[in-house]
């Protein structure tokens, strides 16, 4: 369980924009007629994508009369899962994978460079207000550690040097590459493969 | 060795690409219509053959889990589910599936479909695998184009619709009831069992849930047939399965390997070895970190299959296996995994909610060596009063690792541990009090 800080900054009102209704009418009709709670999961995403990576209780209420829900079911559902920001992250949410894999990996030294470059606690904002990290349970690439998360993408294969580059890099406004910094293929062994050699598509 | 010829997932490492004309010409979508023509219950009598068991863990015979489903479609909608919330610590086979091999997935998942009645199914994919989500929505598209999806899939008169759902970044949704609750819209808390999904799941109607893995085996071993199958592996641990091998070695990776390969041979000849020598290794994770870690000694001619594992006191799990060399602190790697179950406990049940939080403190204070004599079997008794005492499995994904931890490595932790409590007189904190109210970060 997620512990969860509510801003206290919070917009009156929130309303989907015209492609984001269309986006979230579409979600709906994955499930039942009757079923329309199901779809609570992807229209906070929805809200999250379209209000700069967090949802506020305005959003909450909003959500909750578009699919004739209580208020109270989304509030809890929002808690309740840790990809919902309930107060403003950065542009950039980087997110760290810190669990044993990683761990043995060198997770810490990523988390040092975040905490060096962005900042000291994670959840606050870099001072430009563009980046804000936090420390993450398995992001499941444990075979690409150690790796992190910048919004949608994976950074796999880490080292300092490159994480330095890559979050001085997200600190002007860039997005550098996603993937493995190593430019290694996939989950492939690094130095060669020792299996499917000689597999073409027959 | 396996051979090449032999591997389901020949685009484990997309080298052949993953689009459906790739996929076609490696044999996915070929005899599907043959195949669903065979009827049901060949298909279903088939699995039980081949003796697969499901890829998500628990091992439990496939062919077995799609026959508990009405055999008649009744009044109620049936529904198939495949659970690609892959959270285990360990474990990135899946994401490998849906992002390189998602025509077999779909492939799989109509055939399944068939099998069980079921016109609907959903995907549940974690969230932070969002890109991969992205693709595979774009594989399920490709497959509506060519007919193999929709209305009259593949030309056998079964009408099939997927659907993608993605989580939102919580463990325990992999548990197939949390799963369930999750689709419909709630927080993700297992349900009490019985009633089982097979007959009462996802909206109160027939549900079967599956692993990934599970299902994109199920259409080679179709076309291969079941006898194929079981020549591969062990008996009743039959067939291949995809290994991830992360942690210390020299080149951790995901491949595709008989069950029943050795695991000195996964890390000598795949990974490339320990990092500092095969003499440098401490221990192994066989099955993902809710499996009890293997010593050094044990490490050295277990095979990697369902049974022997447990015969090890261990488990085969995910196949997600995490190598500790001599350079890493044990203790410390086991309390970073009880620090993950602390995370991820659903706080349902009372005694996983405030056990994980308790053995993650013991554990840390283990390993910074301030822990007595007493609180060791403490520990113990504290894992023994959570497993078994839980709604769901969880209770025993967590204490398993630390129970590993102290079946192996007691010494270890007894060379650290003193007599007596060490009492800091500084700190003014009485006694019986909500510890993770104190620490800011501990929530």
């Amino acid at each position: 369980m997620s512990k969860k800080k509510i801003s206290k900054n919070q917009p009156e009102s929130f309303k989907f924009s015209e492609d984001n209704l269309f986006k979230a009418q579409n979600e709906i009709n994955k499930y039942p007629n009757d079923r329309k709670a199901s779809a609570v999961l992807a229209l906070l995403f929805l809200v999250q994508k379209q209000n700069g990576n967090w949802i506020p209780l305005a959003a909450i209420k909003y959500v909750a009369k578009f699919l004739g829900i209580s208020y109270m079911q989304v509030y809890e559902v929002c808690t309740f899962y840790s990809m919902f920001n309930l107060s403003p992250v950065g542009k950039y949410f980087i997110q760290v994978c810190t669990t044993t894999p990683c761990m043995i990996r060198g997770s810490n030294k990523i988390v040092d460079v975040c905490k060096k470059h962005i900042s000291e606690d994670q959840h606050n904002l870099s001072k430009n207000e563009l980046c804000s990290w936090t420390e993450v349970e398995c992001l499941g690439a444990c075979v690409n550690a150690p790796m992190m998360q910048v919004n949608d993408d994976y950074f796999e294969d880490l080292d300092v040097n490159k994480t330095e580059e890559i979050i001085q890099s997200l600190l002007k406004d860039k997005m550098p590459k996603p993937g493995s910094v190593k430019n290694r293929k996939s989950t492939a062994p690094e130095k060669g493969k020792t299996t499917l050699l000689e597999v073409k598509n027959a | 060795m396996l051979s090449d010829k032999d591997r389901i997932f020949k685009n484990l490492y997309n080298d052949l690409g993953w689009d459906i004309d790739s996929a076609i010409s490696r044999g996915d979508w070929t005899q599907t219509k043959d195949l669903l023509a065979k009827g049901k219950d060949w298909i279903i009598k088939e699995i039980k053959d081949s003796e697969l068991r499901g890829r998500g863990g628990a091992g439990f015979p496939t062919g077995l889990k799609l026959s508990f489903a009405p055999k008649e479609l009744g009044s109620r909608a049936h529904y198939l589910v495949i659970n690609a919330d892959e959270s285990e610590p360990g474990t990135c086979k899946d994401r490998d599936i849906l992002r390189f091999e998602p025509q077999k997935l779909i492939e799989g998942c109509l055939i399944a479909s068939y099998a069980i009645s079921a016109h609907t199914c959903y995907i549940y994919i974690r969230g932070e695998y969002f890109v991969e989500g992205q693709r595979l929505q774009e594989a399920i598209n490709q497959s509506y184009q060519k007919k193999f999806l929709g209305k009259n899939a593949c030309g056998s008169g079964w009408d099939l619709d997927i659907h993608i759902h993605y989580g939102a970044g919580a463990y325990i949704c992999g548990e197939e009831t949390a799963l369930l609750e999750s689709l419909e819209g709630k927080k993700g808390l297992p349900r009490l069992k019985p009633p089982f999904p097979a007959l009462i799941g996802l909206y109160g109607c027939p549900t079967i849930v599956n692993n990934v893995e599970t299902i994109a085996v199920v259409p080679t071993i179709l076309k291969k047939g079941a006898k194929w199958f079981t020549s591969l592996g062990k008996p009743k641990n039959t067939g291949t399965k995809i290994f991830c091998i992360s942690g210390d070695v020299n080149n951790p990776c995901n491949v595709e390997e008989e069950m029943g390969v050795s695991l000195k041979d996964l890390i000598e000849k795949h990974a490339g070895g320990v990092i500092g020598g095969w003499s440098n290794l401490q221990a192994v994770i066989p099955g993902g970190s809710s499996m009890p870690l293997l010593p050094k000694s044990i490490c050295e001619s277990i095979t990697m299959d369902f049974d022997s594992l447990i015969k090890a006191k261990s488990g085969l799990g995910t196949a997600g296996i995490i190598v500790i060399n001599k350079d890493r602190d044990i203790i410390k790697c086991i309390a970073r995994i009880a620090k993950f179950y602390k995370h991820e406990s659903c706080g349902q049940c009372t005694p996983c909610r405030e056990g994980c939080g308790w053995m993650w403190r013991m554990l840390e204070r283990m390993a910074d060596g301030d822990a007595t004599y007493k609180e060791i079997d403490l520990l113990y008794d504290v894992t023994k009063q959570i497993e078994g005492h839980t709604i769901c499995a969880f209770g025993e994904g967590s204490t398993w690792p630390v129970q590993g931890l102290l079946r192996h490595f007691r010494k270890e932790i007894e060379k650290r541990s003193h007599e007596e409590p060490l009492v800091n007189k500084k700190t003014n904190i009485p006694y019986l009090i909500d510890q993770h109210l104190l620490e800011e970060d501990n929530a």
